[in-house]
Parts: C-alpha cells; sequence; structure tokens
C-alpha cells in the first residue's frame, strides 16, 4: 500500500484510514456527517496526493492525444481545463481524466489513482514518436480545497489575482517562491479549487491551511458523499470498462466532431441503443443502498447498483446504477440485497441542485 | 472510552441496563465509535419475542451497515421511537438517549453469559492489540 506524504499528519489528526486505489487513505478525521456539512457550508482541504499527474509535451495534431481522449484537446484555450475519457476501441471507459492545457504544445493530465500505471501505458502505446510523457505523480502533491468560503481563504494565501479563475480555468500562483498550479475545479459540486504543488510545499501549505480556523481537514468518506450528491460517478463504479460514457450518460464529454479511439463503437451503440442506463434514483427512507445490491422492477432484476449512500443534505438513501430498460425520472423501483428492501424513485441528476457554483467567482462575493 | 459500571456487555458490543424484570438493550461507546456516523436503525417491533444472541436490530453509518444482536432473551416492550428521525442519538448518547429498546427478559440466568464493566473493558483492550 503507498502513503502520500500526508500519511503522518492524517494519524496525528486522528484519522480512520483505509485503503483506496492502492493507497492508504484518511476516510475521516472528525467524522463523515460533520465534515460533508463544513464542505457544504464553510471550506475543507482535502489530500488528494494518491490522484496520478502526467505532462505531456507535443504537437497538437501530430501527437495522437486528440485520438485518445474524447475530449477536444486542440480547440481548449491555454489555461483551461476539459473532462473526458480515455476510452478502448469497444468504447468502454479505461479512465475519466482531466486536462489542463498548459501552452500551445503542453498538457496535464490528471488520472485516477488506481489507473495511473495503466493510463501512462496506454498513452505510450497510443502517442506518436515525436511526443513526450512524464509521469509527475510521484513528485506532486494534489490538495483540493473545497467550500462556498474556498475563494475567501486562497485570496489571503495566494492573493487577489485568483478571483480572476472562472469554472474549469487554471493558473499559475507562487507559493513561498514555487510554482503550483491552481484550478477552479473540483468534485464536490461547491466553489473550490485544487492545487498541484511539489510535496514538500504541499505539507507546508496544508499547514498554514489549517492555521485559518474556517478550514477544516476531510477525508475521503465524504468526498464520495459529496460527489454522489452532485451525480458525479467515480471511476470503477459508476464508470468502467465494460460501459461507454454513453451508457453512463456521458456522452457531452465527447465529441463527435473528431476522431478517437471508441468513436466506431459509440456511434453503433448511439444508433442501436446502449442496452443499459445509468439512473439515479433516491430512497423513501433514510437506508442506503448499497455498491452490489439488486435493482428490481417489481419482481424482476434490471440492474445492479453502483454508488449507494446516506445523502446528509437529502437525509435519505441516494444512488446510481445500470439497469436495461427505460425507466424515466419518476419510476418506482425496488432496491434488494437479501432480506433488505429499499423502495425508492428514479430521478433527474444531480440529486442536489447547488446555485451558480459554476459562475464567475466574482459572483460569488457575499456583498 | 465510556464504560458505565451499571451494564452487562456482549462480545458484539451490544449493552443491557437490568430495572428490575425488564432489561434497556444499546450498543456500546465502542461500537458507535467504529461504526461512525449512524445514519439509520431498523428496530425490532413492540411484542416481538427474541432468543439471546439472535438479530434483533440494524445500525447503517454512512459506510456499512451491521447487525446487532440481542443481549437477553425476552419480549420487546417499546422501542425508542426518536431513532427512526435522530438516529444521530446513537453516537451521542449510545447508553441513554441512545438506547434501541426495553425488553421483558425471560430467564434471569442468561446474565451469566454477559460480561460486567471490568471485563469488557479487560475483552476491549484484548481486541485492540
Amino acid at each position: 500500500m503507498l502513503k502520500t506524504p500526508f500519511y503522518d499528519i492524517h494519524l496525528s489528526l486522528g484519522a480512520k484510514i483505509s485503503p483506496f486505489g492502492g493507497w492508504l487513505m484518511p476516510i475521516q478525521y472528525q467524522g463523515i456527517l460533520a465534515e460533508h456539512l463544513h464542505t457544504r457550508q464553510a471550506v475543507s482541504v482535502f489530500d488528494i496526493c494518491h490522484m496520478g499527474e502526467f505532462l505531456l509535451e507535443a504537437e497538437p495534431a501530430g501527437s495522437g492525444l486528440d485520438r485518445i481522449l474524447t475530449q477536444n484537446i486542440i480547440s481548449m484555450p491555454g489555461g483551461s481545463c476539459r473532462y473526458g475519457f480515455m476510452l478502448n476501441d469497444k468504447a468502454g471507459v479505461l479512465d475519466d481524466l482531466v486536462v489542463y492545457r498548459i501552452n500551445e504544445n503542453k498538457w496535464m493530465l490528471v488520472v485516477n489513482a488506481a489507473t495511473t500505471s495503466y493510463d501512462y501505458k496506454h498513452l505510450e502505446k497510443n502517442l506518436s514518436g515525436a511526443s513526450r510523457l512524464e509521469d509527475i505523480s510521484d513528485k506532486t502533491g494534489k490538495l483540493d480545497v473545497q467550500g462556498p468560503l474556498s475563494l475567501e481563504v486562497l485570496k489571503n494565501i495566494f492573493g487577489k489575482q485568483i478571483e480572476s479563475l472562472n469554472y474549469y480555468t487554471f493558473a499559475k500562483f507562487s507559493f513561498e517562491k514555487e510554482d503550483c498550479i491552481i484550478s477552479r475545479t473540483g468534485y464536490t459540486g461547491e466553489l473550490g479549487y485544487e492545487i498541484y504543488i511539489a510535496n514538500e510545499y504541499a505539507k507546508k501549505l496544508w499547514n498554514l491551511l489549517l492555521k485559518d480556523e474556517r478550514v477544516k481537514p476531510a477525508g475521503l468518506g465524504c468526498r464520495d458523499t459529496l460527489r454522489l450528491e452532485m451525480s458525479y460517478p467515480l471511476y470503477g463504479q459508476d464508470i468502467d470498462v465494460n460501459h461507454s460514457p454513453l451508457a453512463a450518460g456521458l456522452s457531452k464529454f465527447v465529441d463527435f466532431n473528431k476522431n478517437f479511439i471508441g468513436r466506431e463503437a459509440m456511434l453503433k451503440e448511439k444508433a442501436g441503443g446502449s442496452s443499459e442506463h445509468l439512473i439515479c434514483f433516491k430512497a423513501d427512507s433514510r437506508r442506503s443502498p448499497r455498491h452490489g445490491f439488486t435493482i428490481f422492477d417489481r419482481d424482476k432484476p434490471i440492474g445492479i447498483v453502483t454508488s449507494g449512500s446516506f445523502s446528509p443534505s437529502l437525509s435519505a438513501g441516494i444512488g446510481m446504477g445500470y439497469v436495461s430498460g427505460d425507466y424515466p425520472a419518476g419510476s418506482r423501483l425496488l432496491i434488494k440485497d437479501n432480506s433488505i428492501e429499499i423502495p425508492v424513485k428514479v430521478v433527474k441528476k444531480p440529486f442536489l441542485i447547488k446555485e451558480n457554483f459554476s459562475k464567475p467567482a466574482a459572483l460569488k462575493r457575499p456583498a | 472510552m465510556d464504560i458505565p459500571g451499571n451494564l452487562l456487555y456482549t462480545k458484539d458490543h451490544e449493552w443491557a441496563r437490568i430495572e428490575g424484570k425488564n432489561a434497556y438493550v444499546g450498543i456500546t461507546e465502542y461500537a458507535q465509535h467504529s461504526l461512525g456516523d449512524i445514519t439509520f436503525i431498523e428496530l425490532p417491533k413492540a411484542g416481538q419475542e427474541l432468543k439471546q444472541s439472535s438479530y434483533c436490530a440494524t445500525v447503517e453509518s454512512v459506510k456499512a451497515a451491521s447487525e446487532v444482536f440481542v443481549p437477553l432473551s425476552g419480549k420487546v416492550i417499546s422501542v425508542n421511537s426518536r431513532l427512526s428521525k435522530n438516529p444521530e442519538l446513537i453516537n451521542q448518547s449510545p447508553y441513554d438517549q441512545g438506547y434501541f429498546f426495553m425488553m421483558e427478559f425471560s430467564n434471569v440466568a442468561e446474565k451469566n453469559n454477559l460480561m460486567d464493566a471490568k471485563a469488557y473493558e479487560t475483552y476491549l483492550e484484548s481486541i485492540s492489540k
């Protein structure tokens, strides 16, 4: 099991530690519900050093990167981020990732922890000889600062310039004369930022952030409940190599106007219809559907729960899962596991509607 | 770790408080702490007959669901109905406001299968090693 540079700090903060994607990660400090609420109402810092980062220097058109990813990386302006997928030729999702365009010929790719080494091989195999790919995961620390007060907190450290970051853009900032990248992105549905900085500086930044009494550390437990309330997929659960972005309801992150690996298979699926669809459902009670439970339409098993949890914001069980058949919002289904029966209703995503979190930061500032 | 002296304990971290022929039942400080934030509880029904160490309730935390086993045989008299809307009482007050139900126990000799506070404390030390 791998450890992030923060492992000892997590232990000293009393964190519960669990394996995740090959890493020993903090699941919670004071408690998942309290950390969830604090992120929705104030600001939390998350150790996300387990995720992988690659730097790529390449000719935009000639490198083959555009063919490996579903998002259009050639039309991206410098300083912007774009979410999308790496697919196999059957349109199965190998990973979901965010691409950062640093300049005309340079990108950073942020990938999932468990898939990092496979992704690297897949990229290496499919990139042209002229491109230079570097795995910078080991030396790169990643801290996510998320919550409505994140801008105010980060302004104190990085200056007023951070106000100009719009949703899904990034810029270089300086921390103790060390360069770092900050993007206005996240996995919580709140105003928030992701900071990429060399490991040794990441620890200093963590300590400085926690000196601000508005900031609390938060673990992967609430990161999961926060993302699920927004219906954001988790790779390995809600999206995987057996399902295409179409089946997952994520084809808006696929640019069909260019060529990419998996395009033919996706077009075929689009024409014929997906055999399964990812749906979202909300329980009538506080009882949580769980990963692996079976989804029933009356007596007929129609699918499997991919993610499920208690939603602290809605005080109800919520979940996602793949089903075969058409079950629009409002459909009544039953989630079962042994003697457990949870009546649920199919709902539109996201579970939680957050107003304006993707609007320019300036609009979010309190008067 | 809070282990009140007036209760009897099981190895599965349930407690029983004997009052005359009745017993209050709940889970221990150690159990609530290991489970984390409790978000849902399924309790037995009043009138239900239970056998010592058999399944009596399910508690769910954000991360997992766990079964609870009854410390003594007997009949459920009343359940703590506050828990259905406020399961967090189990975290906040496991020995008092977070009790699960009250039962009339049927076999006083079964008390011998339970631990007193001192034995439970020793047991907790032994499993934490």
